[in-house]
């Protein structure tokens, strides 16, 4: 066991570690900052495999971008800050019994299959430098790294029409009283509900319709 | 360099990814969730490609795209999420049911 | 010639088609014309018949339509008769040859002497149906598609007996019985004349199936459904074949022909109208079994058992259907009744070895019974009843009619000199020649057969004795039997008293015409046959027939005498319902085979109602059961969905990584 195996597996108890801090913290923003230190400890693992581009690359935009993004999402939603009982659904032993089943799958997979696999990490000292990154990006990957950036623009443009309410579809303006749960369908049929006016036809219709169903 | 130590951790945080996905009640833990099965991914990617070191590099550059995917699909995550609670005044996954099967109309039939 | 008699066919053929599409709109276009027609003819009470012809026939497209193809098909039959008699040799001609994937069967016809003269009758037969049609059915709404019929029929009577081919026999055959149908129905708002029409069709359907078996077997056996090269290969075949042919053309004769036990549908065929019972149910295809049977008659010489079957089948029709005949109240259905035991006659005397009386025979009825059943539309036109019971007196009103049904009564009892004492004498003096076996084999080696067979030398096995006995007693006692009724009827209709209030004058000249132009045949027509040996009654067998003839005549009438406003036939006292009934048959089919076909019918429909449907529906609310199951997990939450999918993408690698 070399050294750069016991900084990986360091390193990697620290990611997992915050990662199940993020899914069993009560707190939401605690949840996001333990996400800063799983994907800091990711990007340092990187580091230790040589993959230092990606490693600067992961932090600027996971840690600078993604979490911020996803803070902003919080207090856009008006979650309640401080702690709060009940961030788990209902389907927590399932959810248990299936992640507990996925790692089983996968650990003794990988275990069996790469348990005399070795790699020569020295050698590699390089093979994630900018500049090697960049030439194959452009060289090689262009065509994809060009359909990537028309995908992203996609989003944008995606992420701007559904957040913005003035655009799209001519929707009614929002009631004034907002209901407090989820619109559902109404309780009973429709012919339950008293007509509005005797003179209404449509109501009268579909009440007639809903009988005879 | 054992290759078995970084897989292992991949494995593991992407499991506790599907944990997240699937316990979590807040959309944007949801989304965070998914954030970790990404970089589970991401980190298996980047060792692979340092064990074969290719001329091509396609782990890295895969890896690199990625994560420019996974911060397209959080804007565009958070901006549905957004969404929903504009119209709905909650984020809670387990209450948007709107897709369950209408028990009357199918007693009906 | 043989263009002649196809054209013959064709002609009404022809006739049916276009009087079916067009003949309202020919009414349509005639009627401009006709009014010309009528403003040319000078008034005056002399032109008053002129005037009518001009007003009623021009305008009448269908009658048109009906009439004139059927009048020249009757020229062409009279050509064709004449210059057969003249140069008696078999015709043959043949249109075209069907090949098939085995034995190849041809549109041939086929003409003898015996083809041509009853295509003859047909067509004159046809022909005064058609004229009579014309004033009898003037006022119905669907006279148009009823000419039409009657056209069909006609075309396919002539098909059968021309036809130099089984299977093309077997189509004209169908037609009639299918044309049979229609006109049975004609009236079919009426809810007995419907019932009438599908139980004629079914009873005959019943022989036809046995008919075109027997057609199976005989052209397989012979490698060819030609006429005359099956006759000509019927020694080289084997006696089971022969006997089964012959006894499945049986059936068909049976069914056709109305003859015991298929004969239950002629009665109630008297539901449809006047003419048609004259054309089709007692002159021409009633007749086409016999005439069939008469065509093959040396396949059934070679098969003895059948020509048994066949006299015990012709002894029962005689004899009960004359009883039948004499009990019945109804007008038509006596004469459905006697057409039956006339039938039967011509039945027996091909048992007994005589075609060629039977074929005579079968010409003397066609003219006889079209004749009497004519004259029986213009009496129920004129009384506006079929009930006996409403007639009575009818001689000075209607004097045409009378003179010319007692022609035909005449000839039905067998009263010299008309047809039917001829014709009915020569069976049975043939019968007398069959009990004496010697004479029978001597018989046959005279008999001018189809002339493939002529030049066999091979002995005939000779006829039953017993069956010519059977024949002959069942023979006399008819003889007398029919005697009887044919004289009640008689008396009944046109004597005594006037029973019905109705004023009952003589029927119209299109109807009275066409009766009496029957008239002359019905009595002459016996007297052709005195000019060949074969059918030449013998006179001590004459003198027996004349005396049953002559015991039953009189004592109905001596019944009658008594007292002239009551029928004769009281003195059957009970047994009268039940021959009235025909013999109760009609509720023994129902018990026997009515009656367990419904339930089976019933059966089949419930089972059907509750296994298969229940089947069926079970497995759909099965289906919806398990669906239910399956809806619970349809609750809206896709963390619940996702887990699914997880967990079985979990599963999957697992039974990948396990199993491989």
């Amino acid at each position: 066991m070399s050294t750069a195996d016991i900084v990986i597996l360091a390193l990697g108890v620290v990611a997992i570690g915050s990662g199940v801090m993020v899914v069993s913290t009560r707190q939401l923003v605690h949840a996001a900052l333990w996400l800063v230190v799983s994907f800091g400890a990711l990007a340092a693992s990187y580091v230790v495999l040589a993959a230092e581009f990606v490693a600067w690359v992961q932090v600027l935009i996971y840690v600078g971008a993604v979490v911020v993004l996803l803070l902003f999402g919080i207090m856009l939603t008006r979650a309640p800050i401080g702690r709060s009982e009940d961030l788990d659904s209902g389907n927590r032993i399932v959810a248990i019994i299936t992640a507990a089943a996925t790692a089983v799958v996968l650990v003794t997979t990988l275990v069996r299959g790469f348990r005399d696999a070795y790699f020569p990490l020295k050698a590699r000292v390089g093979n994630g430098s900018s500049s090697v990154i960049g030439a194959g990006i452009f060289r090689t990957w262009v065509l994809p790294f060009e359909a990537l950036s028309v995908l992203l623009l996609a989003a944008l443009i995606g992420a701007i029409v559904l957040s913005r309410s003035d655009i799209g579809p001519e929707q009614a303006e929002p009631e004034p009283t907002p209901p407090a749960r989820p619109r559902s369908r109404p309780p009973g049929p429709l012919a339950r509900r008293k007509p509005r006016g005797a003179d209404d036809e449509d109501t009268i219709v579909i009440s007639r319709i809903d009988e005879g169903a | 360099m054992h290759l078995v130590y970084p897989v292992v951790i991949a494995a593991v945080l992407f499991s506790v990814g599907v944990y997240g996905v699937l316990a979590r009640r807040n959309a944007i833990l949801v989304l965070m969730s998914v954030e970790l099965m990404l970089n589970a991914v991401n980190l298996n990617l980047v060792v692979f490609d340092m064990r074969w070191a290719d001329r091509l590099h396609g782990g890295q550059v895969l890896t690199l795209f990625v994560i420019v995917l996974a911060a397209a699909e959080v804007g565009l995550g958070l901006a549905l999420v957004l969404l929903i609670y504009r119209n709905r005044q909650t984020v809670d996954v387990d209450r948007l049911r709107t897709l369950h099967e209408d028990r009357e109309e199918g007693a009906r039939q | 010639m043989i263009v002649l008699a196809a054209v013959a066919v064709l002609l009404p053929f022809a006739a049916a088609f276009i009087g079916m599409i067009f003949g309202p709109t020919i009414s349509h276009l005639l009627t401009p014309l006709a009014r010309r027609l009528r403003r040319s003819v000078p008034p005056g009470a002399a032109n008053g018949r002129a005037r009518t012809l001009a007003r009623r026939l021009p305008a009448n497209g269908p009658a048109l339509v009906a009439v004139l193809p059927v009048a020249a098909s009757t020229v062409l039959a009279a050509v064709v008769a004449v210059a057969q008699w003249q140069h008696p040799r078999p015709r043959t001609g043949t249109l075209t040859v069907v090949r098939t994937g085995g034995i190849p069967f041809g549109l041939s016809l086929e003409v003898d002497g015996t083809a041509a003269v009853v295509a003859l009758l047909v067509c004159c037969v046809a022909l005064a149906v058609q004229i009579y049609s014309v004033a009898y059915m003037r006022d119905d709404p669907r006279y148009s598609s009823y000419a039409a019929f009657v056209s069909l029929f006609t075309a396919a009577m002539l098909l059968v007996v021309l036809s130099g081919d089984l299977l093309a026999l077997y189509v004209g055959w169908e037609v009639m019985g299918v044309c049979s149908y229609f006109l049975i129905g004609h009236y079919w708002h009426d809810r007995a004349t419907s019932r009438a029409a599908v139980k004629a069709f079914l009873v005959t359907r019943l022989g036809d199936v046995g008919f075109l078996f027997g057609i199976f077997v005989l052209g397989l056996a012979a490698h060819s459904f030609e006429i005359g090269t099956v006759l000509g290969r019927v020694p080289s075949m084997s006696h089971t074949t022969l006997v089964a042919g012959t006894l499945l053309l049986l059936c068909g004769l049976a069914g056709k022909s109305a003859q015991f036990p298929l004969h239950t549908w002629l009665p109630d065929a008297m539901a449809g109208p006047t003419p048609v019972s004259a054309l089709i149910h007692a002159a021409t295809m009633v007749a086409a079994g016999v005439y069939v049977v008469a065509r093959l008659y040396p396949a059934f010489l070679f098969a003895p058992a059948a020509l048994a079957v066949l006299g015990v089948m012709a002894a029962i029709s005689m004899l009960g259907a004359a009883l039948a005949a004499l009990a019945q109240d109804d007008l038509k259905r006596v004469l459905a009744y006697s057409t039956i035991s006339q039938l039967a006659y011509m039945g027996g005397g091909l048992a007994v070895g005589t075609r060629d009386g039977a074929l005579f025979h079968l010409l003397a009825h066609g003219a006889f019974k079209a004749l009497l059943f004519l004259g029986a539309g213009c009496v129920i036109v004129a009384v506006g009843s079929n009930m006996l019971s409403a007639m009575g007196g009818l001689r000075h009103t209607m004097p045409v009619t009378f003179w010319s049904m007692t022609v035909g009564f005449a000839a039905l009892a067998g009263v010299p000199p008309a047809s039917g004492f001829f014709s009915k004498d020569t069976i049975l003096s043939q019968a007398w020649h069959a009990t004496r076996p010697e004479h029978t084999q001597a018989w046959f080696a005279s008999t001018p057969l189809n002339s493939g067979v002529q030049r066999l030398t091979v002995s005939v096995p000779s006829v039953p004795t017993w069956t010519a006995w059977l024949v002959l007693a069942a023979g006399l006692l008819t003889a007398a039997v029919t005697a009887a009724y044919a004289t009640r009827t008689w008396l009944v209709a046109f004597f005594g008293e006037r029973r019905s209030a109705t004023g009952a004058g003589e029927a119209t000249g299109l109807m009275r015409w066409p009766v009496a132009v029957l008239a002359v045949p019905a009595l002459v027509i016996g007297f052709l046959g005195l000019g060949s040996d074969e059918l030449r009654p013998e006179l001590g067998m004459t003198l027996v027939s004349l005396l049953f003839v002559v015991a039953g005549a009189g004592a109905v009438f001596l019944v009658w005498n008594r007292d002239p406003a009551l029928d004769p036939v009281r003195l059957l006292g009970p047994a009268r319902p039940f021959l009235r009934d025909g013999f109760r048959l009609d509720a023994v089919y129902d018990v026997l085979v009515v009656r367990p076909l419904v339930a089976l019918a019933e059966m089949v429909v419930h089972t059907d109602e509750r296994a298969v449907d229940a089947a069926v529906v079970g497995t759909g609310r099965g289906t919806r059961r398990l669906g239910g199951l399956l809806r619970r997990t349809e609750n809206g939450n896709p963390q619940t969905y996702i887990s699914g999918v997880l967990a079985g993408v979990v599963l999957i690698v697992l039974a990948v990584v396990v199993l491989t």
